[in-house]
């Protein structure tokens, strides 16, 4: 009896000793995948273990998913995940949902080198109490520069069959479609949501689409575009602007960038509630969202940093050495005309424009 | 099939015209499967037969795309998930649906025509339907995005498989062999080990493999029920042909067909041996 | 009086031979009951599950408990608003919603039936605090104009309830007017039907051509010697178990635009480089890939029937004079009927539920009902109206079930006998 007692307790002993030697914590961060996720491991994570031993980070390549999985997983009360990368809608989505943590940004964020406050920093792309943004990206049209008669100069050009023949690629859902509909179609742009919020706004847009719906490729994943360019199946296609990015410096496929109208949207972290480590995020996030970080993840990726501050720090590509501001979709030479997503707006009448669009798919 | 010599024209011509039919269908049966394989070879990231592929140039082909899948981490993962998932997914039903069918078996089971609808459910209702009722439910019991959860849905969908097969093994069987057996002083563990384990093997081998490729081909309740972290073969494939399809994806579809190849011969040869056993028995 | 039997125990034979029953009925019951268990915790719960989620609304009466008690009183057909105590009400539980960030979710809810709540609940979260004291109306109705909406109202009202068939009215493109009645939704708003519609008839078009495709081979297997037929029939199992994604991605290599069978018939000169035909990521690609994928489903069962077939029976009605297609038609294809009716119903019911392929190789007009479901689960997070669908599309296939059990049952017994 007594020995087996004590094998127990040199067991136990051994167990503690061992969870003691791994006193580690595995932080699981969900994001994109791909290159995506590679600048974030090259700018925030790999520097941020360095320094903290005790930290291992996961990368989870579900984001998605994410807001599906994560309401689940919070119904169940059992969150297993310790940061999600979303896009700002999802964000804002899921802060309504009770399903991320609400962030007090001046508290939990670092200030800028300057002294300025992490909100000010920040500014309006503070869209949410729940997220914190890292970057600006814009979803945006490429063009074949060796098949059109003339360079592509505006997005109504897309809308343009007989000047530019062609098929198109646009994204299978009615965000961003529809309000180039309604610019081309001579809606001022400050009203484009006015004229959305009726049924004959949504009406017009979708008549305006129907002049190029037979030479329209819909795609539904971000990749889609860069491969139909590639192989000339399209003339013109909207895809995020980092894919065009990599197609035209990585792949030096003859493609221009189409900035006019370009439509700007913000992907972040958000912190989902239930996370077991939450001290260890907020610790991390304070470091990986601070000025530099931020401005390093545009060495591998480009896209813009969410920062003010940051802007001035953004160098050159990590491995094509070709100085990144001048791709970014904030560069003054790129942002002459642009859209900001607008948040309430799709996050009030989303459901309701995607049946109507889905009906007219259908048509 | 040499026609009688008697045969009128019109019934030459529409037996070789149904031969010719037939013919087509199998190539349109087996030709898709059979194009993947060269294709997986190509040296260029296309779906498409090059010029040097088509003159047998050595240099058209490579093996690229297997190195890709042997390398990436991605796929290595896939391929483990894949097994973990479907070894554990077909132990929990080939015990469970064995256990079952004998039951079922039985000359007194109560309630059988329903018990066995309600068994053999799963693999009647549509899959995307079993994937979003799991997801909702395992939900709430915490298993979603867990290994545990993706066996267990798993193993629901396979334990029809070993029902019917193993169910099958057991129809027509005499079970005056039993009483026989205990007549003569056989006992119950006897009879069981040396009568009803050599009948119901093949068909519970046979059940096991049909639970296994349920698994390790399933996708969609893997991506409803799954995480990122329980990413199978299947699901790696289908999220590859969403995003990009590069031709690693052929690769991996050439291994998958070699899988199925060794699976189904495996289960041509129980087939027989159960057909020999069987034909033992009844003469 | 007859002297009665006993058996070996001294019992009465018929009581022991009840018992000796009784205990072999239990060990089967206990033989089966651990599968049942599992199948009814993993598989069946969640099906039972979705059927209450398709008609849950309890979070509407959970989070608002004070207004849908006052709201009742209101009369949704006036165009007056409803009265200061419903104001009040409904100031309170946002009120306290608020602290848990409840309130949102339930604008989320109704945002589904009527677009604005969302943001109008969002907005309320923030700004009604700033109401300290009633009356309460006249202030909402300055602070947010949409308070003054007796639309808004109208839904919340509608949906007081813990239980709704509102996602059910949905998925047959109907909604609530404001009579409290249901009506279709305009027809640029109509789109579950017409999927459910598309699922069925392509469901039906690719039974129909596995069965074209499908009953020559199996006639094929079933009348020549074993020993070819069990060769052949390795052409059918192959695919058969081969991964329905490798499957799928076979026939994307061959039939896209830049695929195998366009570069071939380019190389023909049968088309031109600028010609090439569009075979996938519409309706075209899905069916053709999912007549594939489901052939063997319906081969299989076909053959099954046929080999039990005796030849004699074709023979006999052709020796008595009958053309041999009469003989064929009259005599043998009857006879195959359980055959298709077996492989007609498994490849519909598996047609119907259909995800990944048409996910995959559907485009535009090659997705089922299936690929909706999927989308309200994973990206509008509607997870009612995705219930209800998957109950109405689960219906559809036990409708299915019944229909098989009452046509091709009688005749298999018709023909059995």
């Amino acid at each position: 009896m007594f020995q087996r007692s004590a094998i127990v307790a040199s067991a136990l002993l051994g167990l503690s000793v061992a969870a003691s030697a791994q006193a580690e914590t595995e932080l699981v961060v969900v994001s994109w995948g791909g290159a995506y996720t590679a600048s974030q491991q090259n700018a925030y994570h790999d520097p941020y273990m360095k320094t903290n031993s005790d930290i291992k980070i996961i990368n989870d390549d579900s984001a998605g998913d994410a807001v599906a999985k994560l309401r689940a997983m919070n119904e169940a009360g059992n969150v297993s995940w310790d940061l999600v990368d979303v896009v700002a809608a999802d964000a804002i989505r899921l802060c309504d949902e009770g399903l991320a943590e609400v962030i007090d940004h001046d508290d939990a964020l670092a200030p800028a080198p300057n002294g300025m406050s992490a909100s000010q920093d920040f500014g309006d792309l503070l869209v949410s109490e729940c997220f914190i943004p890292q970057i600006v990206y814009s979803t945006v049209f490429g063009y074949r520069n060796d098949l059109v008669p003339e360079p592509m100069t505006s997005v109504c050009d897309v809308f343009d069959l007989a000047k530019f023949p062609g098929k198109r690629s646009l994204e299978k859902r009615p965000i961003n479609n529809l309000e180039w509909a309604l610019i081309c179609d001579g809606v001022d742009p400050a009203g484009v949501y006015d004229a959305l919020a009726t049924d004959a706004g949504v009406n017009r847009a979708l008549a305006k689409l129907d002049t190029i719906k037979g030479s329209v490729i819909w795609w539904e994943a971000g990749a889609q575009t860069p491969q139909l360019l590639a192989d000339g199946e399209v003339v013109v296609g909207s895809t995020y602007n980092g894919r065009l990015f990599a197609l035209i410096e990585e792949q030096k496929q003859p493609v221009s960038m189409l900035w006019d109208w370009q439509v700007f949207d913000l992907d972040g972290w958000i912190v989902p509630k239930g996370t077991k480590n939450k001290a260890e995020v907020m610790e991390y996030l304070r470091f990986a969202t601070d000025t530099q970080r931020l401005a390093d993840q545009a060495k591998y990726i480009s896209y813009g940093p969410a920062r003010k501050s940051s802007a001035p720090l953004i160098g050159k590509h990590a491995s094509l050495g070709i100085e990144m501001a001048p791709h970014m979709p904030t560069d003054p030479n790129n942002s002459k005309t642009t859209l900001l997503y607008n948040y309430e707006f799709w996050a009030d009448n989303r459901d309701d424009i995607d049946v109507k669009w889905n009906a007219w798919l259908m048509q | 099939m040499a026609l009688p010599s008697y045969t009128s024209v019109p019934e030459r011509i529409w037996h070789y015209l149904f031969i010719a039919i037939c013919a087509a269908v199998f190539l349109f049966l087996v030709f898709p499967l059979l194009v993947i394989i060269p294709l997986s070879f190509n040296a260029v990231p296309f779906f498409t037969f090059t010029k040097e592929m088509l003159a047998f140039d050595l240099s058209g082909y490579s093996l690229r795309w297997y190195e890709d899948f042997f390398t990436n981490p991605n796929w290595q993962g896939a391929v483990r998930n894949s097994f973990v998932i479907a070894i554990f997914a077909t132990l929990l039903s080939t015990f469970f649906g064995t256990l079952a069918a004998l039951g079922l078996s039985r000359n007194h089971m109560p309630y059988r025509t329903l018990i066995t609808s309600l068994l053999i459910s799963p693999m009647i209702v549509p899959l995307i339907i079993s994937a979003a009722g799991m997801f909702f439910f395992y939900s709430r019991l915490g298993l979603l995005g867990s290994h545990i959860g993706v066996i267990l849905a798993h193993a629901a969908l396979g334990t029809p498989f070993v029902v019917i097969t193993v169910t099958a093994t057991l129809v027509g069987f005499d079970n005056s062999l039993i009483c026989a057996a205990s007549s003569l002083g056989a006992t119950p563990t006897q009879i069981f080990c040396k009568i009803i384990v050599p009948l119901i093997t093949p068909g519970v081998i046979s059940g096991a493999l049909l639970a296994f490729i349920t698994s390790f081909d399933e996708v969609v309740v893997v991506l409803f029920v799954g995480s990122f972290r329980q990413r199978t073969i299947p699901w790696q494939m289908f999220s590859g042909i969403r995003e990009h399809i590069s031709p690693t994806i052929l690769a991996v579809a050439t291994l998958m067909i070699l899988i199925s190849v060794i699976l189904l011969v495996a289960l041509e040869l129980l087939r027989r041996r159960t057909e020999r056993i069987r034909g033992i028995k009844e003469s | 009086m007859p002297e009665q039997i006993l058996s070996a125990g001294r019992m009465p034979l018929k009581k022991a031979l009840a018992a000796s029953q009784r205990k072999d009925k239990l060990t089967a019951f206990l033989m089966v009951a651990p599968l049942l268990a599992f199948i009814l915790i993993t598989f069946l719960m969640p099906i039972v599950d979705m059927l209450y989620r398709s008609v849950d609304n309890s979070i509407v009466p959970e989070t608002l408990p004070r207004t849908v008690v006052a709201i009742e009183e209101w009369n949704p057909d006036t165009t007056e608003l409803p009265s200061e105590a419903v104001y009040a009400a409904l100031h309170a539980d946002i009120a306290a919603a608020s602290e848990q960030r409840t309130h949102t979710r339930v604008g989320q809810r109704l945002n589904y039936e009527n677009p604005g709540i969302s943001s109008l609940f969002r907005s309320a979260g923030r700004k009604l605090k700033t109401i300290k004291a009633g009356p309460y109306k006249e202030a909402m109705i300055a602070q947010d104009k949409r308070w003054g909406d007796t639309d808004k109202w109208r839904t919340i009202q509608t949906f007081s309830k813990s239980f709704t068939w509102g996602y059910f009215v949905n998925a047959f493109d109907g909604r609530f007017n404001n009579a409290g009645g249901i009506e279709l939704r305009p027809e640029n708003e109509r789109i579950y039907m017409f999927l459910m519609w598309r699922t069925v008839v392509m469901s039906l078009t690719i039974t129909l051509m596995t069965l074209l495709l499908g009953f020559p081979i199996a006639y094929l297997l079933a009348i020549v010697p074993t020993r070819i037929s069990n060769l052949l029939i390795i052409l059918v199992l192959l695919p058969f178990w081969t991964s329905l994604l490798v499957r799928t991605t076979s026939w994307i290599a061959l039939l896209q635009q830049q695929g195998v069978v366009n570069d071939f018939l380019v190389l023909l000169g049968l088309l031109s480089e600028d010609g090439r035909l569009v075979m996938m990521y519409n309706s075209t690609g899905t069916m053709i890939a999912m007549t594939h994928i489901l052939l063997p489903f319906m081969v299989l069962p076909l053959y099954s029937v046929m080999k039990t077939i005796s030849p004699s029976y074709m023979r006999a009605a052709i020796s008595l004079g009958a053309h041999p297609w009469r003989a064929f038609w009259r005599i043998y294809f009857p006879n195959t009927i359980p055959g298709i009716g077996a492989g007609g119903i498994l490849v519909f019911i598996l047609a119907t539920g259909y995800y990944i392929t048409p996910a995959l190789v559907g485009g535009n007009d090659g997705v089922f009902i299936s690929n909706r479901i999927a989308y309200n689960i994973s990206l509008s997070l509607n997870w009612g109206l995705a219930a209800a669908l998957s109950v109405i599309l689960l219906a559809l296939v036990m409708v299915m079930f019944i229909v098989y059990d009452n046509i091709v049952g009688i005749n298999n017994i018709k023909v059995g006998s």
